[in-house]
């Protein structure tokens, strides 16, 4: 479905895909991850059919994000090196958040915030990832120092993970016109000429 | 409330206070060491009295028969050959749950009430709530706790709850033949403890003693050792045990820390929306495009 023709494709559907298999995995995640991290999330065990399925399923999911996000990670990453450009817009970002975004520098198809993002979070799924492994004691049998060492990466990595991806949600919700992108993969002109100047000029050769 | 003796202290996964009313005595089984013939009577009689059967195995060269604890093996003897003073010595050491005051396994669970600590001392899982995670494993600075293969739950020495619950001793304590394992108040075996342990020192054991660790608050599994200043003599038992400093980060105060960070992320973003408002694409630049397309 085309809305307005002249709307500018910013993800294909395969990309778009990716991203949902990875926001999806991530909400079964978090919501098992929560209950083991604290008896007042435990409760929400019952999403996934009681407390032992929870414990059962969630690394199974684990290993389904860890290879989808693998997978984004390098559809995405030469888009996300972190430039001069980058430095100088997180420097002002204050101004944006603050709500005036004129004085902001010209960013590509990522702005410095978004590269940040990327790199956290890839820096938190190797954690998890890792980590996840020397604690699934169903099949992994390492010794019991690495696997406390696992558990405190585990959970503080965890943590930082739904912390950063609740910024990244908030973040596509405050900037109007963004959400679409992920789901139908267009974005108007003027959304791509105000947020990312440097990528719609490079898109439209204006 | 249950029975009086099962009075619950703390409860895994729990963050209210269990009923404090009554105060019901604690217990403790005192292990004599130097009074143990290595008979295994012990593990016959934890076996029966819990309906156990570990797989008969096969001899691997000493008398270690199951060589490690299990689901099915709540209790094991460790034999080993040591040389003290000169002397071979033969050190057999009856190895299973400690039941310490301040449990790492209670610490580390994360299923509410599959670990239990009654106010007797006894640290009893309850495997109807047991999720399978492991973490007991992690948490205990002892590693007595095994999950099974066959249902995924932990296991470990019960003492008994359930005979302690309705005033008898531990099965291993019931059929000791040598009187090695006791079983009474703490206090009770605190003071036989020191019966024994003056009567080693006569008979030349200078550094008898009781072993009652004070980094996991004692335990209510006591073990007299003729050589206490040498604990690791007698298959590895650790001289300073204590709940992992990785466990306390884990399980600490870093847990309410994260989860009102989690939860100022979320206040603060849906402030900051109606405070600031969205960020939407600005008239001017609309009419840009517009004029673009005109």
């Amino acid at each position: 479905m085309i809305r307005d023709p002249k709307d500018i494709k910013r993800y294909n559907a395969s990309e778009r895909a990716n991203h949902w298999v990875v926001g999806m995995s991530f909400i079964l995640l978090a919501l098992s991850g929560l209950a083991f991290f604290h008896p007042a999330f435990f409760p929400l065990t019952q999403f996934f059919g009681g407390p032992v399925w929870a414990r059962i399923l969630h690394p199974f999911v684990g290993v389904l994000m860890a290879v989808s996000f693998l997978s984004i990670f390098l559809r995405f990453k030469h888009l996300n090196v972190v430039t001069p450009a980058d430095v100088d817009w997180l420097k002002k970002a204050k101004n944006m958040v603050d709500g005036n975004d004129h004085d902001m520098p010209e960013q590509g198809k990522y702005n410095g915030g978004q590269k940040v993002m990327f790199w956290a979070l890839a820096g938190c799924m190797l954690a998890m990832t890792l980590s996840g492994l020397l604690i699934w004691r169903a099949y992994f049998h390492f010794d019991v120092t690495l696997v406390r060492l696992g558990a405190v990466v585990h959970a503080a990595a965890g943590a930082a993970m739904i912390g950063f991806i609740m910024v990244h949600v908030y973040a596509a919700i405050w900037v109007k016109g963004t959400i679409r992108a992920m789901w139908y993969g267009t974005v108007t002109r003027a959304w791509a000429k105000q947020h990312h100047r440097g990528w719609y000029r490079q898109i439209t050769g204006k | 409330m249950a029975l009086h003796s099962l009075d619950i202290l703390r409860r895994s996964a729990t963050t209210t206070a269990a009923p404090q009313a009554r105060s019901p005595m604690e217990v403790a089984k005192l292990i004599d060491v130097s009074i143990c013939i290595g008979c295994k009577a012990c593990q016959v009689a934890c076996s029966e009295w819990n309906e156990l059967r570990e797989e008969v195995g096969s001899c691997v060269g000493v008398y270690d028969n199951p060589t490690d604890l299990s689901a099915q093996a709540w209790t094991v003897m460790r034999f080993n050959e040591v040389e003290e003073n000169g002397k071979l010595e033969w050190l057999i050491r009856k190895d299973g749950c400690m039941h310490c005051a301040d449990p790492g396994c209670l610490k580390a669970c994360p299923s509410p009430g599959a670990i239990i600590q009654y106010k007797n001392g006894i640290v009893d899982f309850h495997e109807e709530n047991c999720i399978g995670c492991g973490y007991c494993v992690t948490g205990c600075p002892f590693n007595v706790p095994r999950i099974s293969k066959d249902d995924g739950k932990a296991y470990k020495c019960s003492l008994c709850s359930d005979r302690v619950a309705v005033g008898q001793e531990p099965a291993c304590v019931k059929t000791c033949p040598t009187g090695a394992i006791q079983f009474g108040s703490k206090e009770d075996m605190i003071d036989v403890a020191e019966t024994r342990v003056a009567d080693l020192k006569k008979r030349g054991y200078d550094n008898a003693g009781l072993y009652n660790p004070e980094g996991v608050g004692g335990t209510h599994v006591m073990y007299v050792l003729h050589h206490a200043d040498k604990p690791e003599l007698y298959n590895g038992l650790p001289s300073k045990p204590s709940i992992s400093a990785l466990v306390h980060l884990w399980k600490g105060f870093t847990k309410p820390l994260a989860m009102l960070s989690l939860g100022a992320i979320a206040i603060g973003s849906l402030f900051h929306y109606v405070t600031k408002g969205p960020n939407e694409v600005s008239k001017e630049i609309e009419n840009e495009i517009e004029k673009e397309d005109a």
